[in-house]
């Protein structure tokens, strides 16, 4: 595949390290001519400077036969760009936009970038998981439709410690998928699964009945 | 109308006090609030510090119930992203932006913006000096 990569910043850089291992085609566009000095040095002659925002220069490295164009500048603004320009004027097939702002991504799909990574978002959800003040944690929002899966860890004051997941109450909709225990690892629960002190709980439901299960899981 | 415009460079500035001088309800963005000291004395408007590629800062200008939205950042992406937000998120039924580079404003034209290239205008302008 043929892959252009926008902005030659650390993402880009092990970005485009990544693909050229896995055999690809790879071309980097970066503004700074310093940074594309040490691009070159380590990459390789896959690096053009210019602006991945200008057509002109995005004709001259040939975007029109690129499989996939990856924006990952700092600036959002920049990415949209880059990926709407691949998008509109190169009939790119696909393109992926890293998003700074986590309220941009939505704007983004909506703006028909195809796919967004928001790496605040992901930064902040690793860091949350270590918050001993947030019992739930939003894992994963699926693409279609409002479900989430969430994991929790019951705390050990929790009213819910020795019994068994037929005796909960939750939402309609939801499910357990996941017990963790400490001692037992990771299992698949049934209804007579008995939940004790410290287990994370990984379950999917939607996105409003978060606030109920939170309370339901920690009460104590 | 309510108007609702972003930066405020010297053209921003001036929109805004003729928009403003002509009677409408206008509010001008800009990250930098020093940008303001252009406005003249009479503007009744509001100046809002605040970017506007950000979700919130639009909210604050109620950019929901503006009639009209303008972008005249000096970056071409700002603007461009601003305006597609004011258009397809907020529904903004009139939406203009700058856009310098003619190849960008090209492509979002076609994409449906109302779309003003100073670049070739100003160029046009100046052939047509040359040509009187």
């Amino acid at each position: 595949m043929y892959i252009v990569i926008i902005g030659g910043g650390q993402v880009g850089y092990h970005l485009a390290k990544m693909l050229l291992n896995d055999g690809h085609e790879v071309l980097i566009l970066e503004q700074d001519l310093s940074r594309c000095d040490i691009l070159c040095e380590e990459l390789g002659s896959v690096v053009v400077r210019g602006d991945g925002c200008e057509a002109a220069t995005l004709e001259s490295v040939g975007a029109g036969r690129a499989d996939m164009l990856v924006a990952v500048t700092d600036e959002d603004a920049r990415n949209l760009v880059s990926c709407q320009l691949a998008k509109h004027k190169f009939n790119v097939r696909r393109t992926i936009a890293r998003v700074t702002n986590p309220n941009n991504e939505n704007i983004f799909k909506i703006l028909g970038v195809d796919v967004t990574v928001c790496s605040t978002r992901l930064i902040l959800a690793h860091i949350e998981q270590e918050l001993p003040s947030h019992p739930i944690i939003p894992l994963l929002k699926l693409k279609t439709g409002t479900l989430e899966v969430i994991e929790a860890k019951i705390p050990p004051d929790s009213k819910l410690i020795g019994k068994k997941l037929r005796a909960f109450s939750l939402p309609e909709g939801s499910a357990v998928l996941l017990v963790i225990s400490k001692e037992k690892g990771p299992r698949i629960p049934t209804p007579d699964t008995v939940i004790e002190a410290e287990d994370e709980v990984v379950a999917i439901t939607e996105a409003e009945n978060e606030e109920a299960i939170r309370a339901m899981l920690t009460s104590r | 109308m309510k108007v609702v415009i972003m930066g405020c460079s010297r053209v921003g500035a001036q929109l805004a006090a003729m928009m403003d001088a002509e009677g409408h309800k206008v509010t001008i963005m800009d990250i930098d609030p020093f940008s303001f000291k252009k406005l003249p004395s009479t503007f009744n408007g509001t100046a809002l510090v605040g970017n506007g590629i950000d979700e919130e800062s639009l909210k604050k200008a109620e950019i929901a119930e503006a009639d009209v939205f303008v972008a005249v950042t000096q970056g071409d992406n700002r603007n461009v992203m601003a305006c597609q937000i004011a258009k397809h998120i907020y529904n903004v039924p009139k939406v203009v932006c700058r856009i310098y580079d003619p190849i960008r404003e090209e492509m979002y034209r076609g994409l449906g913006l109302r779309t003003v290239s100073p670049t070739k205008v100003v160029a046009k302008l100046l052939r047509d000096q040359i040509e009187d």
